[in-house]
């Protein structure tokens, strides 16, 4: 084998060579955000709606996490249900900051009036009795202490995910618990923080949840309209940078040794390598992925509550990943753009109602029948999801062996199919 | 010659069966030994001992210079610490390349960050390329390790324990499902091995056995039977009884 052919594959090039759906998925993005920005009512001709804008923000977020799940997924092997509930806490940290920081404008208005100048503690009082006289309380609970911080709580948006992902996988890895067995404990995980949070006592407005959080403190002047085309933008920028950032882990030895624990994590063990450690590195940082995708998609959505943590959502999310096609990064945002605007077409009542002439299927009921059927059926005949198309395309094939040798004779390889 | 590995009095029993009843062994820093053995002699339990996977009762397992206890340690770090074992069903990461396989087995820190960071050197490529023309590959190392053939793929597994540097390999049936010329390559191949490091080889097959012409031990309902070379084992009539007179 001459050094060329070899070099190719071991030495480490610029990313773009090793990894070149970088470059397409970078130049696509690129391009999806400036058609969208011309288009936009904010800046430009005025085509896209403020809030379809926010759609596509919001799904730029979901692309995002869909990401972290193809990372943890697809190429680990671990089939969290838990990385919406790391997506909801990222979304919680940034709106307790958003309502705070919006409450205290709005009060310190409403006392100016008063003879008087309202204190520190008036303030405080009129803040909490704002946020939180809708669960019958009037004080700050502990964990709002930093919500009048906006670095402290972008902070949280990180260290609040990382640090759960970290002593929960911890906890889970280091008792080997593995397969569907961790699905049910990541489950379990979202399962009770969502319950919690549904609490009136949590201290997070029980199920009212944050609200208003489309308006940004301060920033009263400018239109949604604005508003929205800079959260799509972030968004924009947030997933390009998470892209490259899961390729350059991938595509390296890391990947390969992820990839391997996938496969057989017991082998690794032999080979030396600490697998609980790799599990748990992946596990935190796409937990942490996922708490800055909540945090740029709540800001978008308005609202957060408990519901969005339950663990249905991370279950669509791995349907998602499952539909686009795990183990390729495309494969999972194609998979998470297609299949929540895909949602919001169908849910949203745009969808055609189809008359059977002895029922109607109306799509808003109906959708989640043909999701799972969509889904059922990928799995079974389609394994590679929406992204196998581009193996088609690019002409690879892999070697479909039924776990039987290639070849003739048991053990001779069959040349034409191996080598493409 | 100095003592690599010391495993004495070593117990170990599954819901009451013995596996592995007051096991004595010792192997010697470049030496090549093979086990042999009925089925349910406690082939396979005895390396699992030595690898970590399972925690006898009793007994002491002492290896290297430094005379360190194996028993508390976990599986990754037996391996760092030199000891390199081969399943009997040939386990490659199917889904990589030769090339990535062997990359992986490298010898290197074995730390998450840094395999993050890690890089591979001209030496490093080199080294590959050495041991896959070893181990025959030369030429299939940018093909899928699931591509290749059976016999292909013991010896990739084989290779990636070479990569590893192990001071001490445990190999399980090695020759399994080959054909004759394929057997002849692997006996050169753990010979070679064993001028530098001590090779223990389990296996069913006498013929191959008798190809290695090393040492032997005879495990037994979990206890070593018999111990010497190939023609002493086999005039023994103990294991005439238990092994080959059936």
């Amino acid at each position: 084998m001459t050094d060329a052919t070899l070099a190719s594959g071991l030495r480490r090039q610029p990313l773009a060579l090793r990894f070149p759906s970088v470059l397409v998925f970078l130049a696509a993005l690129g391009l999806f955000t400036i058609a969208v920005t011309i288009l936009s009512d904010g800046l430009g001709l005025g085509v896209i709606s403020t809030s379809f804008i926010k759609t596509l923000g919001k799904t730029l977020c979901l692309c995002l996490v869909a990401l972290a799940m193809d990372l943890v997924w697809g190429y680990c092997g671990i089939l969290s249900l838990g990385h919406m509930a790391f997506f909801g806490l990222g979304g919680y940290a940034i709106g307790m900051w958003l309502m705070y920081a919006r409450t205290e404008l709005i009060v310190i208005e409403s006392l100016k009036a008063a003879p008087l100048p309202a204190t520190p503690q008036e303030i405080s009082d009129g803040i909490a009795g704002q946020i939180f006289g809708v669960v019958g309380a009037s004080e700050f609970p502990p964990i709002w202490a930093f919500a009048h911080s906006l670095p402290l709580q972008l902070a949280a948006v990180v260290l609040v995910p990382g640090l759960l992902a970290l002593v929960f996988g911890w906890l889970a890895f280091r008792s080997r618990v593995t397969g569907v067995y961790l699905s049910i404990l990541t489950q379990a995980m979202t399962l009770a923080l969502s319950l919690h949070l549904f609490q009136n006592d949590s201290g997070l407005r029980g199920n009212n949840g944050l609200s208003g959080l489309q308006n940004l403190p301060g920033l009263d002047d400018f239109p949604q309209s604005t508003v929205s085309l800079w959260f799509f933008w972030a968004s924009a920028i947030a997933l390009g940078l998470g892209y490259i950032i899961c390729a350059w882990i991938v595509s390296g030895k890391f990947g390969s040794v992820i990839r391997a624990i996938r496969d057989d994590e017991t082998r690794v063990r032999f080979l030396g390598y600490p697998v609980e450690g790799f599990k748990l590195f992946i596990f935190t940082l796409t937990a942490v992925l996922a708490g800055i995708a909540g945090a740029l998609y709540y800001p978008q959505a308005g609202i957060i509550n408990p519901a969005e943590m339950a663990p249905i959502a991370s279950i669509y999310l791995a349907v998602w990943v499952a539909i686009g096609g795990r183990g390729r990064l495309y494969g999972a945002v194609i998979g998470a753009a297609f299949v929540s605007l895909l949602s919001t077409w169908f849910t949203g009542g745009q969808a055609p109602n189809i008359n059977l002439g002895f029922y109607t299927i109306q799509w808003v009921d109906w959708w989640i029948v043909l999701l799972g059927f969509s889904f059922v059926a990928i799995t079974l005949f389609a394994p590679k999801g929406i992204g196998g198309l581009v193996d088609i395309f690019i002409d690879r094939k892999s070697p479909n062996r039924f776990g039987a040798d290639l070849g003739p004779d048991p053990g001779a390889l069959r040349e034409q199919e191996a080598e493409k | 010659m100095t003592t690599l590995l010391e495993v004495s009095g070593v117990s170990v029993s599954f819901d009451g069966f013995k596996a592995i009843n007051n096991l004595s062994f010792q192997i010697a820093e470049k030496e090549l030994r093979a086990v042999i053995g009925p089925n349910g002699a406690g082939k396979t339990t005895f390396m699992d001992i030595i690898t970590g996977k399972t925690r006898p009762e009793e007994g002491r397992v002492i290896y290297g210079d430094r005379a360190i206890s194996l028993l508390h340690m976990s599986e990754s770090s037996i391996a760092q610490a030199g000891v390199g074992r081969k399943f009997q069903k040939p386990t490659v990461f199917e889904d990589q390349s030769v090339a990535d396989n062997l990359l992986l087995a490298l010898k290197k820190n074995r730390g998450p960050f840094s395999v993050l960071l890690f890089k591979a050197s001209r030496d490093d490529q080199t080294r590959i390329e050495e041991l896959a023309s070893e181990i025959g590959l030369e030429s299939a190392l940018r093909r899928k390790a699931g591509e290749l053939s059976h016999g292909q793929k013991q010896w990739l597994e084989i290779g990636m324990l070479l990569a590893q540097e192990p001071k001490l390999l445990l190999v399980d049936e090695p020759a399994a499902g080959m054909t004759p010329a394929e057997r002849e390559h692997t006996t050169d191949i753990l010979r070679e091995a064993a001028k530098t490091r001590a090779v223990v080889v389990v296996e069913h097959d006498m013929e191959f056995v008798r190809r290695l012409d090393c040492r032997v031990s005879v495990l037994h309902e979990g206890s070593v039977l018999a111990e010497g070379s190939i023609d002493h084992v086999t005039q023994n009539q103990k294991v005439i009884e238990v092994y080959l007179g059936r």
